[in-house]
């Protein structure tokens, strides 16, 4: 057992979210490269993952349902801390800090801090956008009842959201490289007191202040 | 359709030339329609079912002669009649073949997604290459005319190929051989032109004065025109488009955006990877963990029951450290 893990005892997602965060992320690759194939001729080989151009063409849509439905638990679990507070405006203002990694003059973040929320919103956003515009865009069952000039405003906009989504998503994956130990938070669970300390010090006083406080058993 | 032709000049989602060392020196080829000779017989539609091998599904009779209603992956071309009162009260019965135009900017090519699908000859043909169709769809919502339409059956785009194959070999497409008045003609586009100005004098002789050429500006012009009565008024044949074009949102989404969206993704990938090069990573030191634990464990101790193993549960929310 590695340092980390060792001290790794407070528990940060629960094997439910765990496994929810990471439908999500399966659901969004497949959902991405399948899109990335029929988004630029560059990518196009990306097909072949998936058996080829029909066969992209036949999955994408329901790989794109799919995380939908895995990120509607998943958002309905985060919802409520993921409110924009006075704080995470503070926190925004100093961005420059946070990106040189200086935390001296950063406020107290909580269980998300304000980029993991704006991640949040962008998602969620994106992937309503993604729904609504992929349906009208749905050539096998749905596009015979939209006019031509609606489908062509959702193609539009299924790839603006899904450029949007895509971008967000590298910043949050290189985000959990970033912050180390964020990555064994979400594949273990835990973190240990000095990252809860470091990063979500509001969230760490708030757990630590509970009368039960959601720590794992060794 | 697929024959080797290297008279590519254009080719769907490929960013690379396409085999193009053959080139039509005779000039481009395109089919002239004078809807003010033509008598609806649908002899056009029967020689297209005939040659291309199409027998589209028997519908029913929608109360005018338009038949089949409309374009199918197996009715490359339908006669549209639109009746029309003009200005001095008298009827006049419009027939336009419709089909695909073969834009010189064609908006399926431009829209589809899947490599060598669309591809656009040096003669001036637009032409689908089925095989390498996956059925998306995109062609209709680029195309400025509403032709392409996707087989039920197979899940593939098709439409009126201008008898390529015919075209390939020296001979004109199975239409205009079908034509009993002489309203379809085909010839090289120069030929076209200056047959249609002959007709469009005619007319103008015969009290027509808007008669003239239909060949888009706005698509680049087509390799299949029309001869209007009305050419100020295109709308009246069946609402023939006054002023086609890509559109714009068409335009954008497939444009020079898709490209730099990409670079976008790559730079975000390479702005991370740079900043973990430059800034390098967020870790927790020993005072973070130090700090971390005396809080924990300065905590007072409650009654409840504690799980072997577990911290602390807590702590005083004044005593900062």
């Amino acid at each position: 057992m590695s340092d980390t893990e060792r001290r790794a005892t407070l528990v940060r997602y629960s094997s439910g979210e765990r496994t929810n965060h990471w439908l999500v992320a399966l659901g969004f690759v497949l959902a991405a490269l399948s899109g990335l194939a029929l988004f630029h001729p560059a990518l196009f080989w990306l097909g072949n993952l998936f058996g080829g151009g029909p066969w992209t063409r036949i999955l994408h849509p329901f790989l794109g349902l799919f995380m939908l439905i895995v990120f509607l638990p998943l958002a309905a679990s985060v919802w409520g801390d993921n409110r924009m507070l006075p704080a995470d405006w503070q926190w925004l203002r100093h961005l420059k800090d946070v990106v040189n990694n200086r935390e001296e003059h950063l406020p107290e973040v909580g269980r998300y801090n304000a980029g993991q929320k704006l991640l949040f919103f962008v998602l969620g956003a994106c992937m309503i956008g993604l729904l609504v515009s992929g349906v009208v865009i749905w050539r096998v069952y749905f596009s015979l009842y939209f006019p031509i000039g609606v489908i062509r405003l959702a193609s539009l906009v299924h790839a603006v959201c899904a450029f949007v989504l895509i971008c967000a998503i590298l910043l949050h994956i290189y985000a959990a490289i970033w912050v180390k130990g964020s990555l064994h938070a979400m594949l273990r669970g835990t973190v240990t007191p000095g990252w809860a300390w470091k990063h979500h010090r509001a969230w760490f006083r708030q757990i630590s202040h509970a009368a039960h406080p959601r720590t794992r058993p060794d | 359709m697929a024959l080797q032709s290297l008279d590519i000049v254009r080719r769907s989602a490929t960013t690379t030339a396409p085999p193009g060392v053959r080139e039509s020196y005779a000039g481009t080829v395109a089919k002239l329609i004078d809807t003010t000779k033509c008598i609806g017989c649908k002899a056009c539609q029967v020689a297209c079912m005939e040659w291309n091998d199409l027998r589209d599904e028997i519908g029913t009779n929608v109360g005018v002669y338009d038949n089949p209603p409309d374009l199918t992956e197996a009715s490359w071309t339908v006669m549209r009649f639109a009746e029309y009162e003009n200005p001095k009260g008298d009827l006049e019965w419009l027939i336009r073949k419709d089909g695909c135009m073969h834009c010189a900017d064609p908006g399926c090519l431009k829209a589809c997604p899947a490599p060598g699908a669309i591809v656009q000859y040096s003669n001036g043909i637009v032409d689908f290459h089925e095989e390498n169709c996956i059925g998306c769809g995109y062609c209709i919502t680029g195309c400025p005319f509403n032709i392409p339409r996707i087989s039920k059956r197979d899940h593939k785009a098709y439409k009126c190929t201008l008898c390529s194959d015919r075209v390939a070999v020296g001979l004109e497409p199975a239409c205009i051989k079908a034509c009993p008045t002489g309203a379809l003609v085909f010839g090289t586009k120069e030929d076209m032109k200056l047959h249609a100005a002959e007709r469009v004098a005619d007319l103008k002789s015969r009290g027509f004065e808007q008669a003239g050429l239909y060949d888009p500006p706005g698509v680049g012009g087509t390799h299949v025109m029309y001869v209007l009565h009305h050419a100020d008024q295109p709308q009246l044949y069946a609402g023939l488009a006054p002023d086609p074009h890509i559109s714009a949102l068409v335009g954008l989404w497939k444009g020079v955006s898709k490209p730099i969206a990409l670079a976008a993704m790559a730079f975000t990938v390479l702005a991370g990877f740079f900043h973990f090069v430059r800034v390098g990573r967020k870790e927790i030191d020993e005072r973070d963990e130090a700090a971390g634990r005396q809080a924990l464990e300065g905590a007072p101790q409650r009654s409840a029951p504690q799980r072997p193993g577990s911290a602390p549960e807590t702590r005083n929310p004044d005593k900062r450290p």
